[in-house]
């Protein structure tokens, strides 16, 4: 129960909650929702860790990972944006078949022997720092690296630059945009197909740095559907979405660790002599989630933020808005 | 709502085909063109699924042959299938129920869990003495299945109703705390010598099945179909009539169609929405307790392999027709009965899963219509 390790570990394991939130914000912020993070999640994890058992390379398996989600992430656009089908059943369809695809595609993964992971990096002088270093620089997969570098950049992004800007008009005001001569369909296949990417790097992460293997369904384990939740909470904001991805890291972490020691704050601990009771910590991560909804709801209610205004509404020229 | 024809001018002096595909909204639906849509769209799937199939290096048609044959060759194993489709007709119908007001209930597979564990409840911790009669015992199970199924879904849905907290989200979490909160109680209170599950329950709890009336009928030996399915028709009656001939019914359609309509005419959208939630778990409830009265006789983990999530595609396919919802239900209980057997373990969850994507891509079929039509030639 260190909090300097639970806080190390919650920041690698929230790093792929990250990838994967800050995927569905930028395909949300176009104005596309896509609830098949999990499918495609999990397509990353399958085809990252088969990749690398066969050719021992790593960021190849990254690469396939990402390719993968983003075809099925494309499927997605291709039924959403062009023949314009309800976008909750389409993602729900998503999951499905992503889930199928890597169960099937990953027969016998789960026997695969040991793989070389990423590399993991100890960033020299600013791991001296105290309590920071520890817990963000040392030690830790060069996918958090990673993660520290793309929240700030989509950040700047989103908010500074042209491009950013044309992302927020076509998922706010479609037809404004489609005024100004922004092909709102492009730029919807585009997010929607990075945000595939990102899921599919959140996949691979998993498998290849963070509980490396393949452990079909359990490797992911509703962390997409999680993701989906933190989108919620950080109201489309990526460096709310760290805070958040990060907490349900460590929140992970704790749940594993509390059930080790005999004694907890000097008390009998419970969940060490009732393992039972371990089903209850089991239930946490989704709980919060539900939690962090209802917080993320009412801020947003109270200071009029909320979702992109056109999230969820296919676009077709000429027809009035809903 | 027009939609612009996509021959634009084009430069001129070059040899050109002198068709051009021309997508146009549709104005009239012809009659049965949907159900037409819909069977193309899963032959379309079928085909695709088969592709997949064959390229992990599987055999499809031996595949499709053995699920057809394990799922509908006699009557056996049609009986088997019927078992199976028995609780997916429920969860069907709770999704129905939710889709029809645009509530997306993702939690049909955790309201599952919890009907089975209320129907438990009041077995293993004796509310309902063994000595009780058979209809007294499955009444009360029943009830406490709905109850805890209901319960599952009043939680969503008041949070979706109060404070706007996305019910896609909330119900698909409550899923996940389900199964958990049964591991616990099978694991941690009722296990039966350590083992994942709980002692069997008596005799009186059990569903009849068509073979307790072998002895008058000898015809019914082996047969396994329970009196869960007769409950799953009349529910989806009693669904179809509340959907469609109740003024509460069209208060629901009006809302799912229209909810800014609904609003003027003065429906109460806050209360419906809790109390769709409501009555959508309790039909997940009641799948849940048919599964652990008619078929395992106890609670253990695993009793769903995913009848939550099936029941979604199921509402859809049925058009979210309280009726309809049977026949496909039988159809895709067949197709989870014999997928069983097949590896790779994914395969039915993989088929399904294209099913549903063809299902919604063909559904532009309705609203537009792709024709061939000749250019004019530019003057």
């Amino acid at each position: 129960m260190d909090p300097v390790v639970i806080l190390h570990a919650g920041v690698a394991s929230g790093t792929v909650l990250l990838f994967a939130t800050i995927g569905e914000i930028l395909a949300e912020r176009s104005g596309v929702l896509n609830l098949g993070v999990e499918g495609m999640m999990l397509i990353g994890a399958m085809s990252a860790f088969s990749v690398t058992v066969s050719t021992g390379n790593g960021w190849l398996g990254l690469l396939v990972a990402m390719l993968a989600a983003g075809m099925l992430a494309l499927l997605h656009g291709l039924v959403t944006i062009h023949f314009q089908a309800d976008q909750v059943v389409s993602g729900l369809a998503l999951t499905f078949l992503g889930v199928g695809l890597s169960l099937v595609l990953g027969e016998g993964l789960n026997k695969a022997g040991a793989i070389s992971l990423l590399p993991v990096v100890t960033i020299p002088m600013i791991s001296a720092i105290p309590i920071l270093g520890p817990i963000l620089f040392t030690h830790q997969s060069v996918m958090v690296y990673i993660g520290y570098l793309l929240v700030p950049a989509v950040w700047f992004y989103i908010h500074r630059t042209r491009q950013g800007l044309d992302l927020r008009a076509v998922g706010e005001n479609p037809t404004a945009a489609d005024a100004m001569g922004l092909s709102v369909q492009r730029l919807r296949y585009f997010y929607v197909w990075v945000g595939g990417l990102l899921a599919g790097l959140a996949g691979g992460t998993i498998s290849l740095a963070i509980s490396p293997g393949w452990f079909s369904e359990l490797t992911t384990s509703g962390q997409g559907w999680i993701a989906i939740g933190l989108v919620i909470f950080a109201q489309w904001d990526p460096f709310r979405a760290a805070l958040g991805s990060y907490a349900f890291g460590a929140l992970r972490r704790t749940i594993l660790d509390i059930q080790g020691p005999q004694t907890l704050f000097t008390l009998r601990n419970p969940f060490f002599y009732n393992p039972y009771l371990g089903f209850f910590l089991q239930m946490l991560p989704y709980a919060f989630t539900i939690g962090v909804l209802v917080l993320g709801s009412r801020a947003a209610q109270r200071k009029h933020l909320g979702a992109p205004a056109a999230l969820g509404l296919p676009y077709v020229r000429g027809e009035r808005g809903h | 709502m027009t939609t612009p024809p996509l021959d634009g001018p084009r430069p001129k002096g070059r040899l050109r085909w002198p068709f051009t595909l021309r997508i146009e909204t549709r104005l009239d639906s012809p009659r049965g063109l949907a159900t037409w849509v819909s069977i193309g769209a899963i032959g379309v799937a079928l085909l695709l699924g088969a592709l997949v199939l064959r390229l992990v290096g599987g055999d499809p048609w031996q595949a499709y042959g053995h699920i057809a044959r394990a799922a509908f060759g006699d009557l056996g194993v049609f009986s088997d299938t019927l078992v199976k489709a028995t609780p997916l007709i429920l969860v069907g119908l709770a999704c129905s129920v939710a889709f029809r007001m645009k509530l997306w209930n993702i939690g049909a597979e955790g309201q599952f869990y919890m009907g089975a564990l209320g129907a438990s409840v009041v077995i293993l911790s004796g509310l309902v003495p063994e000595s009780a009669s058979r209809p007294v015992t499955l009444t009360v199970m029943l009830l406490a299945g709905m109850l805890f199924g209901a319960l599952w879904g009043l939680i969503p849905g008041w949070l979706r109703a109060r404070l706007q907290v996305n019910e896609i989200i909330t119900t698909l979490m409550m899923n996940y705390i389900a199964i958990a909160f049964v591991n616990f109680f099978v694991f941690g209170v009722w296990s039966e010598g350590g083992f994942q599950m709980t002692a069997t329950f008596q005799r009186s709890a059990w569903f009849p099945r068509l073979s307790d009336f072998a002895d008058q009928w000898p015809g019914l030996r082996g047969l396994t179909t329970h009196f869960g399915l007769v409950l799953g028709v009349i529910a989806s009656a009693i669904v179809w009539f509340l959907l469609y001939r109740s003024r509460w019914g069209y208060e629901i359609r009006l809302v799912g169609d229209n909810p800014k309509a609904a609003e003027y005419a003065g429906v109460n959208i806050t209360r419906n929405t809790i109390l769709v939630m409501m009555v959508s778990g309790a039909l997940a409830g009641v799948a849940g307790m048919s599964e652990i009265s008619g078929v395992v006789h106890r609670l253990q983990t695993a009793i769903s392999p995913g009848y939550g999530f099936t029941g979604i595609i199921i509402a859809w396919l049925a058009k979210l027709n309280p009726i309809m919802v049977v026949p496909v239900s039988i159809l895709f209980g067949g197709l989870i009965l014999a997928g069983r057997e097949i590896q790779p373990a994914g395969v039915p969850r993989l088929i399904q899963g294209i099913i549903l994507f063809m299902l919604i891509a063909s559904e532009v079929l309705l609203r537009y219509r792709i024709r061939l039509v000749r250019v004019a030639a530019e003057g």
